[in-house]
């Protein structure tokens, strides 16, 4: 290897070093082509697992927003609703008084057999059965006589009618029609006895069911009883509720802190200290966001519990570092020249932070308050800290009322034991929530782009 | 008081003290006097004096009127009535303050209810218009003496500037309140789990089997490390399928990928990390878990559906963005040259990134790494649903096992006694998951930044 | 003013009949041995155009500059010669370009073997984040030019040597090369370059970004290496290009305007703008 040195004949050296190089070409590609198929093999598999999760979902969760549904003559026989007309406030009645009668009218008209008015009505469409009466509800979901109740409430003047409505088929019947649990099972693995099965098929070849657009999903709230009528409303109600106090808190406080720290702020220990201190609560695990509301919230300040307010502020204190951090950088990609020409016209540094610098940063802004907001609705274990996961049967009408969230709801009904029904059930709640969270994310890119050309 | 009244209220005031401020200084300016600051500022200094000292006095009577109009029905009540306590006295509370509302109660009225609504019902008024009067009070000489101090040199911009800039300064702390609230709320709180059970036992045991808070006080064994192993395993499993996969991705994304392909892939890898947790933990349960019990069936391996592997796997997939957009930008900012100097010596592609760009990024992808291990091991719904719930210390991953942040939330949910150690150990849990997460945050964010400097 | 809005006229005129120009360098004044050949080489950057039609020989152990204004496009037909502008995307290289007679170009070159043979000095210095030892050794390690430990110590002190740098850098050859001064760097990048004995070194402004001194340094091995290796180099000052090199190229806004021995470029140009170049009446 002298030659390298003395270079004494570089035609000899270079052919030598050329060959020894030549030797180890092969190789080298090879493992070059190999490492590059890693990389695709590796993107390929991230983009599968995309892929893999969306199909679960979408084919476990769309059949979910198609329900089997009855369509039966209902009979508001006399008979069976035997009751006094409605009450109306009398003169001299106090308001309690009246609302005390009132309600025992709606207590009566709850205590009419609407079973056996429901039963009457599916019965009408198969004349000739001998089915006994518990199979034949079991083919309903047991909400629905509320439905009837509700319809008769509104409408006194049905007493006597016979009506067509559409009746949500039970879980089990709809499992059942659409094939959810192996028709082949014996008997006593099948949630339905055998003549309900038969007149479920019947029914089903007669087009008396039929498989309609689960409406009540977004309409209805949860129910434990009555599986196939539970909804989303009180948990979609919740969510709103607590994404309401997320953006009204934390995006003008993390907006107010990032313009502070980035254009105010001397540069100081106590300024480091708050830099890091908001980096370091940006990664701090969700659940210690739950013990925090769960001990101060909850425990100290006596809020109350499963309350979307209190959600709220978990869920704002959670979301603020992202929303800080975020802004920050949008402040910091603004040209110091804009500022300078501000300052060198006479605005002082507030005018020019907010006449000149501020309006710049509002797509940034936005933007980051739109992945701390989607962050803020897809997070289920604070929640779970602060009491949300209670069975609420009633949409919430104002934050401070009971409620559950979207993904909690999704929590709650994965763990429901009707896992043949609910599996669907939960999948189609994913679907509505990845749904609005999309949404979110195209709105956010949709205004963006339009601010920016505004510009 | 009518909250919308009050609010409306006090908006006719700001803007009435707004329209004084700038109508007055208006008026002083002159050719020869000019106005420091313009008419705006001086009408929203005199504005943010006049409305603060109203807006004191009722956040005082929204934060105290409940308790004080409480006092004073228990104080208009029969003795034995309130002796009585519990729901019986909370009912009687309610049923005052229907009747002092005028709405009624169902049902015979007692004549002391009767008394005591009607008391109610005047202290209300009198508490009310003491308030309103007194607000309006305050209002209206800290709005004359605003007025008085506008002149043409009063500095108005410069105040209403300060104001500004304190209001932003408290902005700011509040992330501060918030470091503060978890650390002592956590410290608290443990505390009073020790005074229970001994922090020995807790932190070196290896029994987790807390009973029922309902079968008395003190008697499960409190053993952190169950829980801790299962963490440290989960975490495991999620890095070893995550760190290869997320970095050669980067890897190909930054240094291989033409920008199309990167304009492409890049956001679809992106949807994993928007995807809500408790989306994965369904995922793992009903997809990946059975999957992977089938497989192991198969080859003759014993895999329980949920288990240590399942949550593991799945938490995997989750971070994978994670690791590929934080290791991407790091990759992205080894400077040009340096690979240039080295494709300019022949080397290949691989070789470059493999003996120049990787060793070059280590510091940024080991601050990425820890990163992405502190969300692991801080990771909540995916192993609640999936890692089976069983606090054992176990080695084979195939196993059901449990976490620190499933056992969080298996002790805070349900039975709510906050006093009890089987609620506090919860906060003992949190406080050793925080100062965990916050080792790994503060090196990671200390290497990356000395990282970012290197290349700046 | 005058000057510039001159010179571009006199271009726009050229940019008609690029041809006419190149034809005109006399035969004769080319270099009797060329080890790289470079005949209408077109260089596009997506849809631009940044080179037209070059004709440059680079002649064998000596060294030619590369002159120029900014953009002028020395530097990217420096880069041609061993293919670095493959690595840079949307660019395209059209003409023909040969290292001893083979095409660079040709689909069946390995690139890899190519810049085995063509080193290249970068106008930053850029040392690897590693030690000045392993900095030195990348090359001849990744290339298998070392069979064992020895071989590649020999390899490594030798090319420090050749580069000047051994001597300040001996008792610290296991210190990161990141830590020597600018122009240290550089000439520890020139060792890294040597070590792989590159039959051609294209050396892109490799002082622009050094003190006086260092360049001083730098200016005198390239003197030295010329003994032993073909040099190309691109310089932003026509003074480094009168001290160090034997042949001068000038380029002006992608064309080549006229290559020759740098003692007539420099004193006796034939065309206008070199003259106004060397002149320094722009640029």
């Amino acid at each position: 290897m002298t030659d390298l040195s003395q270079n004494a004949s570089p035609t000899d050296g270079s052919q030598a070093r050329l060959k020894r190089i030549r030797a180890g070409l092969g190789k080298r590609h090879a493992r070059e082509k190999r490492f590059r198929l890693y990389g695709i093999v590796a993107i390929a598999a991230a983009l599968t697992f995309v892929a893999i999760l969306f199909a679960m979902i979408l084919s476990k969760g769309l059949p979910a927003f198609q329900q089997a549904t009855l369509t039966v003559p209902v009979t508001f026989s006399q008979e069976l609703i035997d009751l006094e007309p409605r009450p109306v406030r009398e003169s001299g009645q106090s308001a309690a008084d009246f609302r005390a009668a009132d309600l025992r009218w709606q207590r009566d008209v709850t205590l009419v057999n609407w079973n056996r008015v429901v039963e009457d009505a599916v019965r009408s469409l198969a004349p000739g059965s001998e089915i006994s009466s518990r199979d034949l509800q079991s083919l309903i979901d047991s909400a629905e006589r509320f439905k009837l109740r509700d319809a008769f409430v509104a409408n006194p003047n049905l007493l006597g009618q016979t009506v067509d409505m559409q009746l949500l088929a039970s879980a089990n019947a709809d499992n059942w029609l659409k094939g959810n649990i192996n028709r082949d099972l014996p008997d006593s693995q099948q949630q339905l006895s055998a003549p309900a099965r038969a007149l479920a098929d019947e029914l089903y070849a007669d087009g008396n069911i039929r498989m309609a657009f689960a409406w009540h999903i977004f309409t209805n709230t949860d129910s434990r009883s009555a599986p196939a009528s539970a909804g989303l409303a009180g948990a979609f109600m919740g969510s709103l509720y607590m994404m309401m106090v997320v953006i009204v808190l934390a995006v003008p406080i993390g907006v107010a802190s990032a313009i502070y720290l980035e254009e105010f702020a001397p540069k100081n220990r106590l300024t480091d200290i708050i830099e890091v201190n908001i980096n370091n609560l940006a990664a701090v695990p969700s659940i210690v966001f739950g013990l925090l509301g769960a001990a101060v919230f909850i425990n100290y300040f006596r809020l109350p519990l499963s309350a979307p307010i209190v959600g709220g502020l978990v869920l704002t204190l959670m979301t603020l570092p992202t929303i800080i951090i975020a802004t920050r950088s949008s402040l910091r990609a603004v040209p110091p020249s804009l500022r300078q020409a501000a300052l060198g016209l006479g605005a002082s540094k507030t005018q020019t932070v907010f006449h000149h610098v501020l309006p710049v940063t509002y797509p940034g802004i936005l933007t980051a308050t739109i992945i701390g907001v989607a962050q803020a609705l897809g997070e289920t274990a604070p929640l779970l800290l602060i009491g949300m996961n209670a069975f609420v049967a009633s949409v919430p009408g104002s934050p401070f009322d009971q409620s559950t969230a979207l993904p909690v709801q999704i929590y709650l009904w994965q763990g429901n034991e009707n896992r043949n029904f609910f599996e669907a059930r939960t999948s189609a709640a994913i679907i509505v929530l990845l749904a609005l969270m999309i949404s979110l994310n195209a709105i956010a890119i949709f205004l963006r782009s339009r601010l920016e050309r505004r510009r | 008081m009518n909250s919308w009244m009050v609010a409306l209220l006090l908006l006719a005031v700001l803007s009435l003290a707004y329209q004084q401020g700038w109508s007055l200084s208006r008026r002083l300016a002159t050719p020869e006097g000019r106005l420091h600051s313009r008419p705006a500022y001086h009408g929203s200094l005199v504005a943010i004096w006049t409305i603060a000292p109203a807006l004191v006095i009722f956040g005082l009577w929204a934060l105290f009127g409940t308790s004080a109009s409480r006092a004073f029905i228990l104080a208009n009540l029969p003795a034995e009535i309130v002796d009585t306590g519990g729901a019986a006295l909370q009912s009687a509370i309610q049923r005052v303050r229907a009747i002092a509302s005028g709405f009624g109660v169902a049902g015979e009225v007692q004549p002391y209810e009767a008394a005591a609504g009607e008391a109610l019902r005047r202290f209300q008024l009198i508490a009310s218009a003491t308030v309103l009067a007194a607000a309006a009070a305050f209002a209206g000489v800290s709005l004359y003496f605003a007025r008085r101090r506008i002149a043409t040199r009063l500095r108005a911009r410069n105040e209403v500037e300060r104001l500004v800039r304190y209001l932003l300064l408290a902005c700011s702390g509040v992330a501060i309140l918030t470091t503060l609230g978890i650390v002592l709320s956590l410290v608290f709180e443990a505390a009073r789990f020790f005074t229970f059970v001994s922090p020995i036992d807790f932190f070196f045991g290896t029994v987790w089997n807390p009973r029922f808070s309902t079968t008395g006080a003190g008697s499960g064994q409190y053993g952190l490390l169950p829980l801790l192993w299962g963490t440290v395993m989960v975490a495991g499993i999620a890095m070893f399928v995550a760190l290869p996969i997320g970095l050669m991705t980067a890897i190909y994304l930054s240094q291989y990928a033409k920008p199309r392909v990167r304009s492409i892939v890049k956001p679809m890898i992106e949807i994993l990390a928007g995807i809500p947790t408790i989306v994965y933990g369904f995922f793992a349960l009903v997809t990946v878990g059975p999957a992977l019990s089938a497989f192991g069936a198969s080859i003759g391996v014993d895999i329980r559906a949920t288990s240590a592997l399942t949550a593991g796997i799945v938490m995997g997939i989750m971070i994978i963005p994670f690791i590929s957009s934080l290791s991407d930008d790091i990759l992205r900012q080894v400077p040009r040259a340096m690979i240039d100097g080295s494709i300019g010596l022949g080397a290949t592609q691989s070789e470059t990134i493999k003996r120049v760009v990787l060793p070059a990024a280590l510091p940024g992808i080991v601050g990425a790494f820890l990163l992405a291990v502190s969300r692991a091991i801080g990771e909540t719904m995916i192993v609640v649903l999936a890692a089976g719930n069983s606090p054992f210390l176990r080695a084979n991953p195939g196993e059901p096992i449990s976490t620190v942040t499933v056992t969080i939330v298996n002790q805070l949910t349900g039975d709510q006694d906050f006093a009890s150690p089987q609620s506090l150990v919860a906060f003992a849990l949190g406080l050793t998951l925080f100062v965990m997460t916050l080792f790994l945050n503060m090196a990671a964010l200390y290497i990356v930044r000395r990282f970012r400097e290197q290349y700046e | 003013m005058t000057n510039i809005a001159k010179s571009e006229n006199t271009d726009m005129n050229m940019s008609s009949g690029p041809f006419v120009d190149v034809a005109n360098t006399p035969k004769q004044q080319r270099a009797p041995k060329a080890r790289v050949t470079a005949q209408n080489v077109n260089v596009f950057y997506g849809q631009k155009q940044a080179l037209f039609d070059v004709c440059v020989d680079v002649p064998d152990r000596s060294v030619i500059a590369f002159i120029g204004p900014s953009g002028c496009g020395k530097s990217t037909f420096l880069r041609c010669l061993n293919r670095m502008n493959d690595t840079i995307e949307g660019c395209r290289v059209e003409g023909d370009i040969k290292l001893d007679g083979q095409d660079v170009y040709d689909p069946k070159i390995d690139v890899v073997e190519l810049r085995a043979r063509v080193g290249m000095v970068f106008q930053k210095p850029n040392p690897f984040p590693k030690s000045i030892f392993e900095n030195v050794a990348y090359g001849p390690k990744i290339h298998g030019l070392a069979t064992n430990k020895t071989e590649l110590e020999e390899i490594v002190v030798t090319s420090l040597r050749k580069a000047s740098l051994f001597e300040e850098v001996k008792d610290r050859l296991h210190e990161p090369g990141t830590g020597l001064s600018g122009g240290q760097q550089q000439r520890l990048c020139i060792a890294r370059a040597i070590a792989v004995s590159p039959e051609v070194i294209l050396m892109d402004e490799p002082c622009s970004a050094l003190d006086p001194i260092a360049t001083a340094k730098i200016e005198e091995l390239i003197d030295e290496l010329r003994a032993n290796y073909t040099i190309a180099i691109v310089t932003h000052s026509m003074q480094q290009a009168a001290r160090v090199s034997q042949r001068t190229a000038f380029f002006h806004l992608g064309l080549l305007v006229e290559e020759g021995p740098t003692e007539t470029i420099f004193t006796a140009p034939n065309d206008k703008r070199t003259q106004d170049y060397v002149t320094g009446r722009f640029g």
